[in-house]
């Protein structure tokens, strides 16, 4: 999976990132210095309270925010300095969302959700159609290819969008809130799901507030007021 | 992806049909009124300049000209056969001359009864005209010389009296005054509002000798020119051999009016141009509010699918790719509109001249390609400059905000 130069076994290196914003005079410190370091294949969660700087540092590591300063190493491939047209590459490519609201295009069947990813990696019709039916396959909605978001539950969506995210074969899934609006029981499946997809070797970093989803994973980190506490 | 963003652009439309027509509804009318205005246009420029090659350039007409209600009408001026030989014997570049006396006639064929139009004519109309017969023969200078009561006939006419397939031979009355008819004209078709199928021609001498020499003096005088003469150069001359032949003084006006055919056609034709060209501008005007419209459009749909620019930048969209696919939308809407605006507009001419047919026979529609193809390149250009803004402002949008866009 890694085309990395230096550290190869390494999927994730932070090392002194922060991330300030400007709100007129004032300089607001969203992240004080993170250092992360996250293995290939590893499984992790990301706690904090809001306002802790939980979902910046989920932007960053999405590549759809770039740090004020510090350095970040994905897959080998230094990103905090990208253009935003290189931001979108990294992201089609290496990155895999998930989103707490599935974010599936309406209007638009499960299979041509899937495929987008594809349309925008520039790979063929026909080979983008049977890359999306398998990862629909895989996910379990073989059946469903053709129906259209309203026509599937919240946990059908969810598994749209993790077939979605899953179909460039990314170095990253990267999960925000999975379950967040999901009942218990879908909630459960997806993160199986999950659990499956890491023993299949997919490196998996999910953004959660809720200790027992996060305790599926093999590690938690806690955030608290913009710096990693544990 | 040109065709994924095209498939994506027509989702989109078909998603909100109602105001994706309201939005080009600017475009469509614009459009329809161009291609309109255009196709009765352009059935005119195509008639005039057909009736302009069949005429053939050679040609002028002398009319007589009592001038504009300047005091008493004096006598009313004259102009003779007499006139016409004088002329064509002082200019060697006229090679013919057919005097034309018009009137209208009653003819009857059994109990069938038409009113036509009579024109006593020499045996040289079929050349100076470029009309020729089509079934039979055109009276020869034999039969003007003896003045016989031969006559040929217009397709109308022999339709009109009932003729059948071969009027040739067959007897007709005209004003009762017995004829027999020796041939038919070929077809020319109307123009203009007037069917030029609907005539009878007889020889001059005939027609001198039935209604009397008295009635034979403010004739329409047709001339043809040898190839190649100067048209000026011949009007002046006929000009001038008229008035000494009129006695008029030098501070006198013209009791005669000579005119080119063709200048007549041509004038005709620029003022057709002219119609067009304003009218194209005013529709313009309305292709611009159009315009306007797909923009206003476009914004809303950035808006309401901000959440969806921002799914498709995080799963690997660059600003081009969805720039790209606004544009594309804006351009398929406004292309929509444009062809359907040039079906409207076809439709609408061909119910136009139906509709006034009573009034006004129009040439037949004619729609050329190059008036499609302005339109619809027209459009899309429309499309590109009106959702340029949209488009970009959609690009522009920072995926994070997108995504948290409610």
């Amino acid at each position: 999976m890694s085309n990395g130069n230096g550290n190869g076994a390494h999927l994730i290196e932070m090392h002194e990132l922060t991330r300030v914003y400007q709100l007129g005079p004032q300089e607001i410190y969203a992240l004080r210095g993170v250092d992360l370091i996250v293995a290939q294949g590893e499984y992790v969660a990301i706690m904090g309270p809001s306002g802790s700087g939980k979902s910046t540092l989920m932007n960053i590591i999405g590549c759809l925010d770039r740090p004020s300063a510090g350095q970040y190493i994905l897959d080998g491939t230094p990103v905090e300095s990208m253009n935003d047209d290189e931001l979108a590459a990294v992201r089609n490519k290496k990155i895999g969302f998930v989103f707490q609201t599935f974010n599936l295009l309406a209007r638009t069947t499960a299979l041509q959700n899937v495929e987008l990813p594809l349309v925008y990696a520039k790979i063929p019709r026909a080979e983008r159609r049977q890359l999306a039916e398998e990862a629909l396959s895989a996910v379990g909605l073989g059946d469903r290819m053709n129906h259209q978001p309203n026509e599937l539950s919240g946990g059908q969506r969810q598994r749209v969008a993790i077939a979605r995210a899953l179909v460039n074969k990314p170095s990253l899934l990267l999960a925000d809130e999975p379950t967040g609006n999901l009942d218990s029981q879908t909630g459960r499946e997806i993160l199986d799901l999950f659990r499956d997809l890491h023993s299949r070797g997919n490196s998996i970093i999910m953004v959660t507030h809720e200790d027992d989803v996060a305790q599926e994973a093999k590690r938690v980190i806690h955030i608290r007021d913009g710096k990693i506490a544990n | 992806m040109f065709f994924e963003n095209v498939k994506i652009a027509l989702r989109a439309i078909g998603a909100n049909k109602m105001r994706s027509i309201l939005t080009t509804l600017g475009v469509m009318i614009g459009v329809a009124a161009v291609i309109a205005v255009v196709s009765l246009v352009q059935g005119m420029q195509y008639k005039l300049s057909e009736d302009l090659q069949s005429v053939g350039t050679n040609y002028i007409e002398v009319f007589p000209d009592a001038g504009e209600g300047r005091g008493l009408p004096q006598k009313l001026p004259e102009l003779t056969i007499e006139d016409a030989e004088a002329v064509q014997k002082a200019t060697p570049t006229i090679k013919d001359f057919t005097p034309l006396f018009m009137t209208n006639v009653e003819t009857k064929r059994a109990e069938t009864h038409h009113a036509v139009q009579l024109m006593g004519v020499s045996a040289a109309y079929q050349d100076v005209f470029n009309h020729w017969v089509d079934r039979g023969r055109f009276f020869s200078v034999l039969d003007a010389e003896s003045k016989k009561r031969v006559c040929v006939i217009g397709e109308t006419v022999a339709e009109k009296l009932e003729l059948g397939a071969d009027p040739v031979g067959k007897s007709i009355q005209i004003n009762d005054n017995g004829f027999t008819v020796v041939g038919v004209m070929e077809k020319k078709g109307g123009s203009f509002g007037q069917d030029r199928d609907d005539v009878v021609f007889i020889p001059f001498t005939t027609a001198e000798s039935i209604w009397g020499p008295e009635n034979m003096k403010r004739l329409i005088l047709a001339f043809q020119m040898r190839n190649g003469s100067d048209l000026d150069q011949v009007e002046e001359q006929t000009t001038e051999i008229l008035r000494t032949r009129h006695h008029l003084k030098k501070d006198q006006r013209n009791d005669f009016r000579v005119l080119a055919q063709e200048e007549i056609l041509k004038m005709i034709s620029k003022a057709l141009t002219t119609t067009s060209v304003v009218m194209g501008a005013v529709v313009g005007i309305a292709l611009l509010v159009g315009g306007i419209g797909i923009m206003n459009i476009m914004l809303v749909s950035v808006t309401e699918r901000t959440r969806e620019i921002g799914v498709r930048k995080a799963i690997g969209a660059r600003r081009a790719d969805v720039m790209l696919q606004f544009l594309i939308e804006a351009v398929v809407l406004s292309g929509l509109g444009g062809g359907i605006g040039v079906a409207g507009g076809y439709l609408l001419a061909n119910v136009a001249r139906l509709l006034l047919k009573r009034l006004l026979e129009l040439p037949p529609v004619h729609t050329p390609l190059w008036a499609i193809a302005i339109a619809f390149g027209f459009c899309a250009v429309l499309g590109i400059i009106f959702g340029i803004y949209p488009a970009a402002k959609a690009s522009k949008l920072d995926p994070i905000d997108a995504l948290r866009y409610e």
